[in-house]
């Protein structure tokens, strides 16, 4: 099944992501997994109908050209594009990342999925793309990176938000992108100054707050 | 007219954006709150009959909901100018825009009938509200407004996710779409329960986040220490508040399920768990902001307890919804004036506030006394009925550990703010022309005494009202 070699490919992407040290790697390995999931209802079958072809359309628009758009233009502003000393390292990242696929597979195999429906893979896949997200979120320290993590966190859930994807109102749908989109934007924002604050992305400056 | 509600502020929004002069600018505030208020009264009188397939339109819950945000907005709102002319250094433009935009997207959020919809609203408040957060542009609010977005962002990611497992839940069990609340709720018994138990944690991990439940409120101290007073007002009352509306309208779905108790026993736990979390902080807390902060923690942690016991003290736990809103925006506020007059808000610069600033440290003192449950003031009649509800055999030792709780609070919060008030004066204090003016007094002043008011007497519409949203949120559509 088409569907289900685009999974493989989404879940390899997160082993990939979560060993990079270069963010502009990073970035790119995000977006072609975007990119992948914003395919992923073609390779269902479902391409026919025209509600889902637009969202097709506007998932590969925002995750393939505006998101990147944005990061590159974070990107031109500072000076270290390597993630130098992360909170956890990318061996321990990658067996994390690992271990969460596992879990993923297990806890997956107790929630009921409609039978027939071809959604078997799409639970643990949705699951582990969360987990990657969090690992990004948790264990680095550069904000671009952590701002990956988020991207990657809301591409398993709407990996997940696929299963429902004949039925979803189109209104939620773009609601959903647009969010995301503007998230990702304000979070560009926020990094700016923060670049320009301290002349660093690293979120160790950001500490001064604590009782 | 539902429609005008969440357009209103949006229109105000953007014409604020495009209004040149500062001060034209500030008094489109408390302008578009009042008409807000009005409107949104209008359109209460018929909270009864909202069509079942509406995607828009004011049931019990979102109705009363709303109406504290409108309230607590216009009050704001009617300080924030006074607050604004002090600040003549700081461009207000993108503060009068977010700060309108924020009421428009808690009307859409109140109004929503689609739990993706709801869902929507949450995330873009957030997105609003960041850069109100940001306001003094310094170090300190950066690291604020970064925090507030990260940790604000994933977890309403979660709570999206949660939404989604319900959503399959509810397809599994043969519902289609588009799902309105109401058809949620009627149809609950043939959801899939491993995926509407699942979607439950998932929801109330992602807006307790929003709302401040500990242990998913690291983000708090710092956006309202480092927020102006006003805002500081704004988020602990109002966007508090959306994400709880969002958090109760998934519980009543799964409460029609027939699965209350399990959803309960969480709640219950996280409530308490927030409350014991704020005491440890509170306790010898310099900063007076941050130690408000906590105190938000700590009223979360009892509105969900309170829904979480059930009965009598789910419809209490709806009455304090008003009196946390109403008293944090005076204990903000003031807080707001006091830290205006010593340039600094912690202690021990802060110290013998009732010289410098008699009526704004009244203000803070009764406000302090008012939140932290004494006699006649609102939070005094919620706190109360939610303890007298759980102490029954069921929740018995819920409920003293609930009152000794409270007790622990007092003292931990009172310290900091006797010291705050009624300390000797530091010799090497700052000195500010600040000085209490009726524009930056008045608008607390009548918050307290709505506060006073709601304590002595609730009027019989909205005991109604009150009863109809908590049967409601216990699942009987």
């Amino acid at each position: 099944m088409l569907s289900d070699l685009l999974i493989a490919l989404i879940m390899l992407t997160n082993f990939t992501l979560v060993t990079t040290s270069r963010i502009n790697k990073a970035i790119q390995v995000a977006v072609v997994q975007g990119v992948l999931l914003g395919l992923l209802p073609l390779a269902m079958g479902l391409g026919k109908r025209f509600h889902i072809l637009l969202m097709v359309a506007s998932v590969v628009a925002v995750k393939g050209w505006l998101i990147p758009f944005l990061f590159r233009r974070a990107l031109r502003k500072i000076k270290i594009h390597r993630e130098l000393n992360p909170t956890v390292g990318y061996t321990a990242s990658l067996i994390l990342c690992a271990v969460g696929t596992g879990l993923s597979l297990m806890l997956a195999s107790h929630l009921p999925v409609a039978p027939g429906s071809g959604h078997a893979l799409f639970v643990p896949a949705a699951l582990s793309t969360l987990l990657t997200g969090f690992i990004l979120l948790i264990c680095r320290r550069e904000a671009l990176t952590q701002v990956v993590g988020y991207l990657v966190l809301e591409n398993g859930i709407y990996l997940f938000g696929l299963m429902l994807v004949e039925e979803m109102p189109l209104l939620v749908e773009a609601g959903i992108l647009l969010d995301l989109f503007v998230g990702i934007f304000v979070m560009g924002i926020v990094i700016n100054h923060i670049n320009v604050a301290f002349d660093s992305l690293d979120t160790r400056h950001l500490a001064e707050l604590k009782d | 007219m539902a429609l005008l509600l969440i357009l209103l502020p949006l229109l105000a929004a953007v014409l604020a954006f495009f209004t040149r002069t500062a001060a034209l600018r500030t008094r489109l505030l408390p302008l578009t709150a009042v008409v807000h208020l009005a409107l949104l009264i209008a359109a209460l009188r018929g909270w009864g009959t909202l069509p079942p397939a509406a995607w828009l339109g004011l049931d019990a819950l979102g109705g009363w909901v709303l109406l504290v945000i409108s309230l607590l907005f216009a009050i704001c709102a009617c300080y924030a100018p006074a607050y604004l002319a002090l600040r003549p250094e700081r461009d207000n433009r993108i503060f009068s825009v977010s700060f309108l935009a924020f009421l428009g997207l808690a009307s859409l959020l109140a109004q929503a009938r689609h739990p993706g919809l709801v869902w929507v609203a949450m995330e873009t408040t957030t997105l609003a509200t960041a850069p109100l957060i940001f306001f003094n542009h310094n170090r300190r609010s950066l690291e604020a407004t970064w925090k507030y977005l990260i940790i604000g962002s994933v977890g309403i990611a979660l709570a999206l996710l949660g939404t989604l497992f319900i959503a399959y839940g509810a397809h599994l069990g043969g519902i289609r779409e588009p799902l309105s609340y109401k058809r949620l709720m009627l149809e609950a018994a043939h959801f899939s329960k491993p995926w509407l138990r699942a979607g439950f944690v998932l929801t109330l991990v992602g807006y307790g986040t929003k709302m401040g439940l500990a242990p998913l409120h690291t983000w708090k101290p710092d956006a309202y220490g480092e927020s102006p007073g006003v805002i500081g007002a704004l988020l602990a009352g109002g966007v508090t508040s959306c994400a709880f509306l969002a958090l109760l309208r998934i519980y009543a779905v799964v409460a029609a399920a027939g699965d209350a108790g399990f959803a309960q026993e969480l709640m219950i736990g996280i409530g308490l768990l927030s409350m014991v979390w704020a005491m440890v902080f509170m306790v010898r807390q310099v900063d007076i902001r941050r130690l408000l902060a906590y105190s938000s923690v700590e009223h979360m942690g009892i509105l969900v307890f309170g829904i979480g016991i059930g009965g009598r003290a789910a419809r209490f736990a709806l009455f304090h919804l008003a009196a946390n809103a109403l008293v944090k925006s005076v204990l903000f506020m003031s807080a707001g004036n006091i830290h205006r007059s010593y340039a600094s808000h912690s202690l021990p610069q802060v110290t013998g506030a009732i010289r410098r600033t008699p009526v704004s440290a009244w203000l803070f003192l009764l406000g302090f006394l008012a939140i932290t449950g004494t006699p006649p003031f609102a939070p005094f009649i919620s706190e109360f009925n939610i303890a007298a509800t759980a102490l029954a055999p069921p929740h018995l030792w819920v409920g003293v550990a609930f009152l000794v709780l409270l007790g622990g609070i007092f003292v931990a919060m009172s310290d900091t703010v006797v010291q705050v008030v009624f300390g000797t004066p530091n010799p090497n204090r700052v000195r500010t022309p600040y000085r209490d003016t009726f524009a930056t007094t008045a608008p607390l002043v009548i918050a307290l005494a709505l506060s006073l008011g709601l304590g002595l007497w609730l009027p019989r519409p909205l005991a109604t009202m009150i009863e109809s949203a908590a049967a409601l949120v216990e699942g009987r559509p």
